[in-house]
């Protein structure tokens, strides 16, 4: 009985995904409500459930996809993959005021410039000063502070050694993390209101799966803006981490 | 029909994530260049034309709303499939960079977005959707 059951679930993964993820965020809707009278947002308890989950999962299967290594749980990879992910971001773009999102042009573009620099900056200057002196290992994990996807695009491009592209991929994954559920508590303090204010967050906190998350718990409404100016993160640290930056490491350090 | 929508948005996905997978390719980088923001803009783009030439009925315009509202749930189940082991096994270097990294960019952020002048901010609240049981469900 209940072997066929998981068979049903198991062998209609994205349905079963749907079902589960509901019921996530129907507990969080439930949680915001009744225990914190709505001070914070339900969407946040459920992203913060979604990584008590995925931390499960890797334990439970030492794999390296959270709850969707679980073959019950399969259809979670694909709710939650690239693809669904962008397709349901584009999708929200159907929202943008075009005016608005002009408006904040120039300042996005010098967020996303910002935003690349000064985490690659602080993250090679502290590997630095754990020992990793040499210029690749600095570049690679100063790239996995940009995001978790530039880090080892970055770390294979000029060579680094496994650990140390373990390591920057670990940086960018405490980094998304620590945007997704910090955006909706710093809220206030970066003054996150304004479709402007949204779009240069975007640019200067990276990581779209942060950026996406983040603003989804803090306000539904600015998250097209946000993820506009944060899906071009990834392709600005791809290009400029094993090139400009890895070139000015190597000036600095030898 | 409610498919033309969904097909709309898909088109522009494609489109976007083709053209920057081509700009990827000229600059030379292994990696997408900002596929899905072309894309949105795209999108961006479609719907004002079509608006203007009106050539988007309601139902059509329901076939992209849907995928939007599913964007929390979406998110949720990315959230469920992040390497959590492998980040918390980073050791001290993967998170103080990583809080490094936040904290100043946060401080950044603040500075800049306390430039805006208030003015704007009145007159700039966004308007998702005309839709009020899309909003109800948000």
């Amino acid at each position: 009985m209940l072997d066929i059951l998981k068979d049903a679930a198991a062998h209609n993964g994205l349905v079963t995904a749907f079902a589960v993820v509901g019921l996530v965020v129907l507990l969080s809707g439930q949680i915001s409500k009744r225990l914190t009278f709505g001070r914070v947002h339900g969407s946040a308890i459920a992203i913060v459930i979604g990584l008590a989950l995925a931390y499960w999962g890797g334990i439970k299967t030492g794999g390296h996809k959270g709850l969707a290594d679980l073959s019950l749980f399969g259809g979670i990879g694909l709710m939650g993959g690239a693809m669904l992910r962008d397709f349901a971001i584009v999708a929200t773009a159907f929202e943008v005021q075009a005016t608005e999102a002009r408006k904040a042009g120039l300042v996005g573009v010098v967020a996303l410039l910002l935003g690349t620099v000064l985490p690659f900056i602080v993250g090679a200057g502290i590997a630095y000063s754990f020992g990793y002196s040499d210029a690749v290992s600095m570049t690679t994990i100063g790239a996995g502070a940009v995001t978790y996807i530039v880090g080892p695009v970055t770390g294979a491009a000029i060579g680094a050694t496994p650990d140390v592209m373990a390591l920057s991929i670990a940086t960018g994954l405490v980094k998304a993390i620590i945007v997704m559920v910090g955006t909706p508590i710093a809220a206030r303090f970066l003054a996150l209101k304004t479709p402007r204010s949204a779009m240069v967050f975007g640019g200067l906190a990276g990581t779209v799966s942060g950026v996406s998350a983040g603003l989804a718990a803090t306000d539904r409404k600015l998250v097209p803006y946000g993820a506009l100016v944060a899906t071009f993160h990834t392709g600005l640290g791809c290009l400029l981490g094993p090139s400009i930056l890895f070139f000015t490491t190597k000036a600095l350090v030898g | 029909m409610i498919i033309y929508g969904t097909a709309l948005l898909a088109v522009c996905h494609l489109l976007g994530i083709f053209i920057g997978d081509l700009l990827g390719q000229a600059l030379g980088v292994k990696t997408n260049v900002g596929g899905v923001g072309i894309a949105m803009l795209l999108l961006i783009c479609a719907r004002l034309y079509m608006q203007k030439t009106d050539k988007l009925p309601k139902l059509s315009e329901l076939g992209v709303e849907y995928w939007g509202a599913m964007y929390i749930p979406v998110v949720v189940a990315m959230a469920a499939q992040q390497d959590m082991v492998a980040a918390l096994r980073g050791g001290p270097v993967a998170v103080l960079s990583a809080i490094a990294a936040v904290a100043l960019c946060a401080v950044v952020i603040a500075v800049i977005n306390r430039t805006e002048r208030p003015a704007d901010a009145t007159a700039s609240t966004p308007m998702p959707h005309d839709n009020p049981l899309l909003t109800d469900a948000e």
